[in-house]
This record gives C-alpha cells, structure tokens and sequence, in this order.
C-alpha cells in the first residue's frame, strides 16, 4: 500500500542525526522503518513512523527541512527469490525503482519501502503477481 | 628606462596645460555625440563652454555603473559603431555585463600604456613575455598581448588554464617576463618548485594585476622565482590593464594622466579630498573617443601622491588599494557582486533562497563558496534530484559571474543572521 515517509534533510556533519531522532523521541513518534543516505556533503533521512503528520510539524518547528512523500510499503515473504521476483516484476512494467530499503516486518519476513517512478502502476503490478504482499497492512 | 620621456616625466605645469586642453575637447565631445551625457550636464546646467582647465572637471556629473547598465550596450558611445573596432566585457552587478567600445586609435593608446608599463618593468624588445591573462572579452590577455607587441617583444599568447603547458614553454621558449594574476604566479611557482624546475627558468619579471595582492605577496613572488614583480592596475570600463603601474621603487602606480584624469572624493559626500588622503579613485578618461567617461567612480579605496618619483617619472602615484566602496568581490581575478549570486539563485529556485558567499585564499588559491539552505519547496527525498539543484545552482552562478562556485547545501537557520540584516558574504582572505 502507498503510505507516507518522512524524509529530512541533515548536513553531514556530527550530532544533527541525534538531533533529528531527538525531535522524534520527544513527539513520541515511533519509528517503523529507516534508511539514512548520505552524500560528500549532506544526509538524508528517510522514516516510516506512526505519525508522520505530528513528526513533520515537530521537524518544522526545530527548524530542519522536511517534507512528506508517498512511498510503496511492500510485505516480503522469506523466500530466496523473492524479492528478484518482485523487483523483476516492476521493473518489466516499465516503472523505475528509485530507492527502496527494508525493515522487519511485524510477523516473519521483512516489510519493503519502495520509491518508484509510478506508486500507483507499481501498486497494482504488485498486487496482481503477489496479492499477499501488498494486503499485508490494509 | 622610460618609454616616452616626454610624456611621463613632463612637468606639472605643463602635464596641467595638456590635461585641461584635453578635459575641455573631451567635454565639448560627448556634449554633442553622448545624448546620456548632454543630458546630464544640462540636468546640472552646464554647457561645455563651463569646461576651461582642469579643475573644472569637479563641476562635471559622475559617471557610475549604473549609468553603464542604463546605456547598455552603446549608449554612452561617443563615436559612430563603424569606428569601434573592438568590444571588451566584465562583470555587471546584474545579468548585464559592462561594456566597453574602442576605436582604433584607443586601442593604440591602450597598447602605449601597457608599453610603458612593461618598459617601466624593465623590458625591451628582447624580451620573451607569456601572457597568462584570459584571452576574450576579458581586457588582460588582448591588453597584455597588444601591449608587449607594441614594445616589439615576442609575445607568447598562453592565456590562463593549463599550468603544466605554461611551465614548458616558459622553460623551452625561455620566457623572460610573464603577465598574469598574482595568485596565479605563485601557484606557477609552487608548481615550478614541486619539480624542481625553477633553476631552468629564464624569467626576470612578471607584471601582476586584475586582483589585489600584497607586499608580502611581491616578497614570496620575487623571492622564490628570483625575479622582480610589478603591479599593474586597470579597469575595462576605462580602459583595461594598464591606467597605472608600478615602477622600480614601488611607491604607488604610476597613473597615466595625461590620459587618465584622477580624482580622490569621499564615496558617502562626493566632495574631492586633498593630496594624500584617503577616498574613492574617480577617473576621467581624457583620450577615449569609443566610451569616454567623465569622473567614473571605480569604487576602489586609496590616495594619490604628486611629488616626482626617484624614478624620474612625474606622473602621480596611486597608493595601496585600501578596499571598495561597494561589495564587489575580485575573485581569481574576476569580478564578482553577490548581487550576481542572487540572480542566479533566483532563477534557479524562484525566489532567492537564504545563501552566504565565502571566499578564502587555500594554496594561493583563490575558493569561491555558495551554501544555499535548502527550503521544503526545493527539497526531494531523492538525492538524485538534490544534486541536480545543486548542479542547476552552481552552472547558473558560472554562467552569471564567469567562475566556477563550489555549491553546499545547507540546513536552514545555519547561515548568520546578524541583527536581523542577514550578512551575506564573508572575504577571510587577508589583502589589505
């Protein structure tokens, strides 16, 4: 299902990653999944957590530059081959996977956050081939 | 040795009589081929019959860059377009570059004045001058060029950006002189040093300018290549290299004046400050029959001495540059206003993000850095599309100030804010 991420931006250099989960801590925001990307010179946090809403105002408020954005939030089952199949199966409609990172997933297996040159097109390819992985958190 | 006694060790009495005799045709000139200049002497009611010696030069309008930008690109031309033979180029405080018009006998002058410039250094015919200067429509490489030709030296046409290149033909070619910024000369040196190749060199001087430098800049220069170095001044709007320099005894720039008519002015009063005192060099371009101009504020900071020089020369000595009066940067030798960066910021991302300009001096080089703070309207979760804002950014301030920016992205509230005016520009480089 598409859901919304977090993503922040943070300079590369110590102490404003802590700063930035400090925001979350306080807020009582949860985080569900993460990813952390980084350039010569910047960072980029990325989070799937529980209130993304509140988490952006509290970003804001503090002064980092956030936005919102819709991410594809897939169920991985834990079979070889699987996420190939999954990726394959994307990629033959055309539709271009930007980034994507994994988290554990609340049962067995992992949940998959996806960014794709189309959510929606990636959605329903997905959820024809493997309806178990998209159902997962409906 | 000088190469026109005559002119450049004249007496003040008479240099006065041929700078008036000057000023008063000048005047009557561009009252009726300039309509942007009738127009401002008859704002002040002046008719040129008002112009009878020098000193009435303080009677006459200034003329400033934004007179420039207002008569782009022709419109301070004193001579028919079919007369111009060449144009020159620098940086404008907008997307408008300042345009300078010359006819071929401006051009002559020019070359005499670097002539006796280079003679000034000590060279001669039998001399071997690379010029290291950007050749285009920036005036130091063609200046520089037509200048040694003039002298009748060899002159080898280097231009600026390939360092090793230079270094073999200097050595090869067996270059006796070079022209070129300062801070590039010392990263020649360096250069030269780190191959230990500076025993091969043949070189005795080098003429610098387009930038400011320091004493202790001159001292490294002449010390580590074992030559002699010159300062040499100039701005395209009246001329190019070459309206001033320095000779044996570095006790100021010789200016030119019969010329170049200099004035020194309190920038915030506009009235004319004494021998000696410090203020704002305004310029009058005597000769010019392309773009003459009248009382020009060049915004650099310094005096002027008249006493004869132990050289010989009379001609009056432009002191230290103590600065600007406006907040052009001279960045690698090339003018930069922040209002530039801004432009370019802004047609990047719409409206003029937060930036902050530092410029240092690493290596004998000069660095140039823009930090942006990112805003959530240019702001993506993919690093791909950051780094293309980054990129967009740095190509827009290339193609406003003509020199390669290194562009960070930064958090917000990061950049100093001081007293609610939000200082834009740091220079941490120690020249003045």
């Amino acid at each position: 299902m598409i859901i919304k991420q977090l993503s922040v931006f943070l300079e590369n250099r110590p102490g404003t990653l802590v700063e930035a989960l400090g925001i979350l801590k306080e807020g009582g925001v949860n985080i569900v999944a993460l990813s952390l990307a980084d350039t010569n010179e910047f960072g980029l946090l990325r989070v799937i957590v529980d209130k993304p809403e509140e988490a952006k105002a509290a970003m804001k408020a503090r002064g980092f530059t956030s936005i919102l954005n819709d991410v594809l939030m897939v169920h991985l089952l834990d079979q070889v081959g699987y996420l190939e199949k999954l990726v394959d199966t994307v990629s033959k409609a055309g539709i271009n996977v930007e980034y994507m990172y994994a988290a554990p997933a609340r049962k067995e297996g992992a949940d998959l956050v996806m960014k794709t040159s189309d959510l929606e097109g990636a959605t329903r390819v997905i959820k024809e081939a493997f309806p178990e992985a998209v159902d997962w958190l409906d | 040795m000088i190469w026109n006694e005559a002119k450049e060790c004249m007496s003040r009495d008479e240099l006065h009589e041929l700078q008036s005799k000057r000023l008063v045709k000048l005047v009557d000139r561009v009252y009726h081929n300039v309509e942007y200049y009738r127009k401002k002497m008859q704002k002040l009611g002046i008719e040129p019959e008002d112009i009878r010696t020098v000193e009435d030069v303080q009677k006459l309008p200034f003329t400033t860059y934004e007179d420039l930008n207002a008569a782009y690109p022709y419109g301070l031309c004193a001579a028919p377009l079919s007369q111009i033979v060449r144009v020159h180029a620098s940086s404008g405080t907008t997307g408008k570059s300042k345009v300078a018009t010359y006819t071929r006998r401006d051009i002559d002058i020019w070359s005499e004045c670097v002539t006796r410039a280079l003679t000034m250094a000590g060279l001669t015919r039998d001399d071997i001058i690379q010029v290291g200067y950007g050749y285009g429509l920036f005036t130091g490489g063609l200046g520089a060029h037509y200048g040694a030709e003039n002298l009748g030296a060899m002159v080898i046409p280097m231009s600026t950006g390939n360092t090793k290149k230079l270094i073999t033909m200097m050595i090869d070619c067996q270059v006796t002189a070079i022209a070129c910024t300062p801070s590039y000369l010392l990263h020649v040196a360096e250069a030269l040093e780190a191959e230990n190749l500076v025993d091969q060199v043949k070189l005795k001087c080098a003429i610098c300018g387009a930038e400011p430098w320091t004493d202790n800049m001159r001292k490294q220069i002449e010390e580590r290549l074992h030559i002699k170095a010159y300062d040499i001044y100039g701005l395209t709007e009246i001329m190019g290299p070459g309206v001033a320099c320095d000779c044996d005894y570095h006790k100021g720039l010789h200016i030119y004046e019969d010329h170049f008519l200099p004035e020194i002015i309190d920038p915030e009063t506009l009235k004319p400050r004494k021998p000696g005192e410090d203020g704002e060099l305004v310029i009058t371009t005597l000769t010019k029959e392309g773009m003459p101009l009248i009382r020009y504020r060049t915004r650099d900071l310094t005096s002027i001495e008249t006493e004869k020089c132990e050289c010989g020369r009379t001609m009056a000595r432009i002191q230290r540059f103590k600065g600007r009066s406006d907040d052009m940067l001279v960045i690698r030798g090339v003018n930069v206003f922040p209002s530039q960066v801004e432009h370019a910021l802004l047609s990047v991302a719409g409206t003029t993000p937060n930036y902050f300009i530092t410029v240092d001096r690493v290596d004998n080089n000069d660095t140039f850095e823009v930090a942006i703070e990112v805003e959530e309207r240019f702001f993506s979760d993919e690093i791909r599309a950051l780094e293309s804002l980054r990129d967009r950014v740095a190509s827009a301030i290339q193609q406003a100030v003509g020199i390669k920016a290194r562009v960070k992205l930064v958090e917000p509230n990061t950049l100093e804010h001081s007293q609610g005016k939000t200082k834009h520009v740091e220079d941490r480089r120690k020249l003045v």
